[in-house]
């Protein structure tokens, strides 16, 4: 079933917490693959495991069952091949944004002074950051170290880059700055990206695939390939497709997210699912 | 209407609060100063604050004055160099390595709840000065709060910027003197601070009981000899080179760890 | 405003209750002597039963606004009237009772209460109600908004979106004339937010009493409001006011229609240039 496209193969994973009575399944027989080169939109209600998804590829965490392979052999721990940008800045803070960046490479010792300098400037200068390469992150605003940490990674040239919600919590025009950012990033270097979000719009403008995650118990529920264009911008937010992206991706999605939101009251789910059920017949959508 | 600025409404904050600072300490002066003269109640015999001032005049001029100074200011750079050499990388190597944690965590943690001062007879028993008593005494102090506050420090670290260290390949060294250690910096120098406070308490009490020199010395020397001004002197004298201290430490602490400033 | 045909239920507003005017309203806070003008003489009025979502950036005076009607504190100028009655004056103000409630952003629940207790509270604090009648009323306003099988449990038991729809119902249980909200789902994600804001508009159509509702979130104005107010930047004036046309009950699916897209482009242009004002004015985040 691998191709020599396939770059990593989530095989069957399932991971829980606590024993016993007390056990809670958080990923059940999850499984997907990611092709190389290609960008890869993991979208799914709070709770439902996207995290620590994440978390088992990079290498944080372990399975209960299943198995993870990259290029055919399974991983162990992390590494260097698969970097992570978390939602909450993990500069680290101690740091100047120049050091931070050259972080990686400085302890990977594969390459020379010279070289890791010029990358670093290259980076800096493509984020829009070099005037600030010299302050301590708690000098810049949140869209600033997003940025740094994404070049942060970038400069260790990971096989995958993995982004956990990283533009969550900004305001309308950072994150529509921070996604034009890394689109021109990606669509020049062409890595292997899983980009985890919970906006639908973000997702169909980033994505070549988006898998729709399930509530806790998470797995793979949904899969859907956007044809759109690159480069991509903020037009195709007005193209027929987009439209009907969004309103496949909403049905799967929103079943999920009321599930999710009305845990702890199974009546408050039935509710609000024969409301909408009702609705549906005053409402056509256009 | 004026633009918001923040700046200049802090400074005027500042003064205002500043205004009543000192307002009511001046006011608090003059009370002590009327009842001590006018002999109010337990004011009758507290020397009043004139008296004191005179004394200080004196003790200025007074060389031995000076030599008490340094006398308790030695004392208490001997000990508490001494903890932070020995109880910084114990504290350190106690984070990054989890068999060492194990081996010392117990023999720690039942000594850690002594004070200090309880230990005295056993120091003087146990050392052959007395100085070397009092300077374990103040070892003491000034060594668990340090090793705690490292433990404390490197075992908050963000677990997320551990992660991403790891993730780069980064050696165990790379970890220890890129990552554990700026970010324990703080929680160092807070331990420092801390254990500084313990430290010159120690100071005072050990030179109160044993000592023939010093400031603690000279307080209580000054009470039993009648001088009650002098003993204000001598409080005063504790309280200003404390905060001396202290505020070295303080000032270090923010040169070292540039990141932490508000910016 | 398409309406359910329904019995109003015994929370429902009363037609004709529940209107406010802001009349030419000025707030200026004077702290330590320096003047800072933080709403610049508005003029907004709405409707008995309106859902009026007021957006602009951060800092812009819209929380100033909500204090004001709340009755948190006065106004420099100008006056606040709730149905016809002077709420909001240079001089006087309404202490804040229980005609126009407030939801907050962080407003917990007592944890050490259970549901029923919590939604209970007002009544029995102001002495409106007895124990008895005030948890009946509990019981039966749970029901109302579709949580009638947890009035026995603790806040911790329950997702952060149940919480905030028992928050709601703490505060419509003391029939207020006015709901006020601040920012209430600043904190969720995007997917989490969206059945938030459906919920509340299923307790809204059932209950349809004035709301005030502030956000930055353009998507969730769109999908909540009657109306929309643009705010400037400090000082916040009235920009402009858009109308929202689609039919009540909405639902998602309204989220992926073309006239949504149509309005949403609308009123991205009439906010873009203030929030490219306050973006320019410090690279600083509203989150």
């Amino acid at each position: 079933m691998p191709d020599r496209n396939t770059l990593l193969t989530v095989d069957k994973i399932s991971k829980g917490f606590n024993l016993g009575p007390l056990r809670q399944l958080v990923l059940d027989q999850c499984s997907f693959e990611l092709e190389k080169g290609r960008l890869t939109v993991l979208i799914g209600p709070s709770g439902c495991g996207k995290s620590t998804l994440v978390n088992v590829l990079a290498g944080y965490e372990s399975v209960d069952a299943g198995e993870v392979r990259m290029m055919g052999e399974p991983i162990y721990g992390p590494g260097a091949d698969r970097l992570v940008v978390f939602q909450e800045s993990a500069l680290f803070q101690w740091m100047t944004t120049y050091e931070n960046i050259i972080y990686g490479p400085t302890v990977m010792r594969k390459r020379s002074r010279a070289e890791i300098h010029a990358d670093a400037m290259q980076l800096l200068d493509k984020v829009g950051l070099t005037e600030f390469k010299d302050k301590y992150p708690n000098q810049l605003s949140g869209g600033m170290q997003r940025r740094a940490e994404l070049a942060r990674a970038m400069i260790a040239n990971p096989k995958i880059m993995m982004l956990d919600e990283p533009f969550r919590g900004l305001d309308a025009m950072t994150r529509d700055l921070m996604q034009e950012y890394f689109l021109k990033l990606y669509e020049e270097r062409k890595q292997t990206v899983l980009f985890v979000t919970s906006e639908i719009d973000e997702a169909i403008l980033l994505a070549d695939r988006v898998l729709i995650m399930s509530n806790r118990p998470g797995h793979i529920k949904h899969t859907m390939q956007i044809y759109l264009p690159r480069p991509r911008t903020a037009e195709i937010f007005t193209s027929p497709e987009y439209l009907k992206y969004k309103q496949e991706s909403l049905e799967v999605l929103h079943a999920e997210a009321v599930k999710a939101f009305s845990a702890g009251s199974k009546a408050a789910a039935d509710f609000l699912a024969g409301y909408a059920a009702q609705e549906k017949d005053l409402n056509t959508p256009q | 209407m004026t633009s918001f600025n923040a700046t200049k409404l802090q400074k005027t904050v500042l003064n205002r609060t500043l205004l009543r600072g000192v307002i009511s300490i001046v006011a608090l002066l003059l009370l002590w100063e009327i009842g001590s003269r006018f002999h109010f109640t337990f004011l009758a015999s507290v020397p009043a604050p004139t008296e004191v001032i005179a004394s200080l005049n004196k003790m200025i001029s007074d060389g031995k004055f000076w030599k008490d100074w340094l006398a308790s200011y030695w004392r208490v750079l001997e000990g508490f160099v001494a903890a932070q050499l020995i109880g910084i990388p114990l504290g350190l190597a106690m984070a990054m390595n989890r068999t060492f944690y194990n081996f010392m965590f117990s023999p720690l943690e039942v000594l850690r709840p002594i004070p200090p001062l309880a230990w005295v007879p056993t120091a003087i028993i146990f050392w052959p000065t007395t100085e070397l008593s009092i300077a374990f005494v103040i070892f003491l102090g000034a060594f668990f709060t340090v090793v705690l506050n490292v433990l404390g420090g490197a075992r908050n670290i963000d677990e997320r910027m551990l992660r991403v260290a790891a993730s780069f390949g980064s050696r165990k060294s790379d970890i220890f003197w890129k990552i554990v250690l700026p970010a324990t910096l703080p929680s160092i120098f807070t331990g420092m601070a801390v254990g500084m406070g313990i430290t010159w308490e120690v100071v005072v009490a050990a030179e109160m009981i044993a000592g023939k020199s010093g400031l603690g010395y000279f307080t209580w020397a000054s009470y039993v000899g009648g001088n009650y001004p002098q003993i204000i002197v001598g409080m005063i004298s504790i309280g200003i080179a404390g905060y001396l201290s202290s505020g070295l430490i303080r000032f270090i602490g923010k040169r070292a760890t540039p990141w932490q400033r508000q910016f | 405003m398409a309406g359910r045909s329904k019995q109003p239920g015994k929370f429902a507003g009363v037609a004709s209750e529940g209107a406010i005017q802001i009349r030419n309203v000025s707030k200026v806070y004077d702290p330590e002597g320096i003047n800072v003008l933080a709403v610049d003489n508005c003029s907004i009025d709405i409707a008995p039963g309106e859902f009026c979502v007021i957006v602009g950036p951060s800092g812009c005076g819209k929380t100033t606004l909500l204090n004001a009607i709340a009755g948190f504190h006065n106004i420099t100028q100008g006056e606040i009237l709730l149905d016809g009655k002077a709420i909001c004056t240079p001089t006087y103000t309404a202490p804040p009772g229980s005609e126009r409630i407030v939801v907050f952003q962080n407003g917990a629940l007592f944890p050490w209460s259970t549901i029923l207790d919590n939604v209970a509270f007002g009544p029995v604090v102001q002495g409106t109600a007895t124990a008895r009648e005030a948890n009946e009323a509990a019981q039966e306003l749970l029901a109302e908004l579709g949580l009638p099988d947890i009035a026995d449990r603790y806040p911790n038991e329950l997702s952060s979106g149940m919480r905030r729809r028992v928050e709601i119902a703490r505060a419509l249980i003391n029939d207020p004339k006015v709901l006020l909200l601040d920012e209430p789902f600043r904190a969720m994600d995007a997917l989490t937010k969206g059945v938030a804001q459906e919920f509340l508009l299923q307790a809204y159509d059932r209950i349809r009493k004035t709301v005030f509702f502030i956000t930055h979130d353009l998507e969730e104005a769109l999908f909540l409001a009657d109306r929309i107010l643009v705010m400037t930047t400090r000082p916040g004036r009235i920009k402009c006011s858009l109308n929202v046309d689609f039919p009540r009950p909405r639902t998602f699916h309204m989220r992926a229609s073309k006239h949504y897209l149509e309005l949403k482009a609308e009123i991205f242009t009439a906010v873009r240039e203030e929030a490219t004002k306050a973006f320019v004015a410090g690279e600083r985040e509203l989150a």
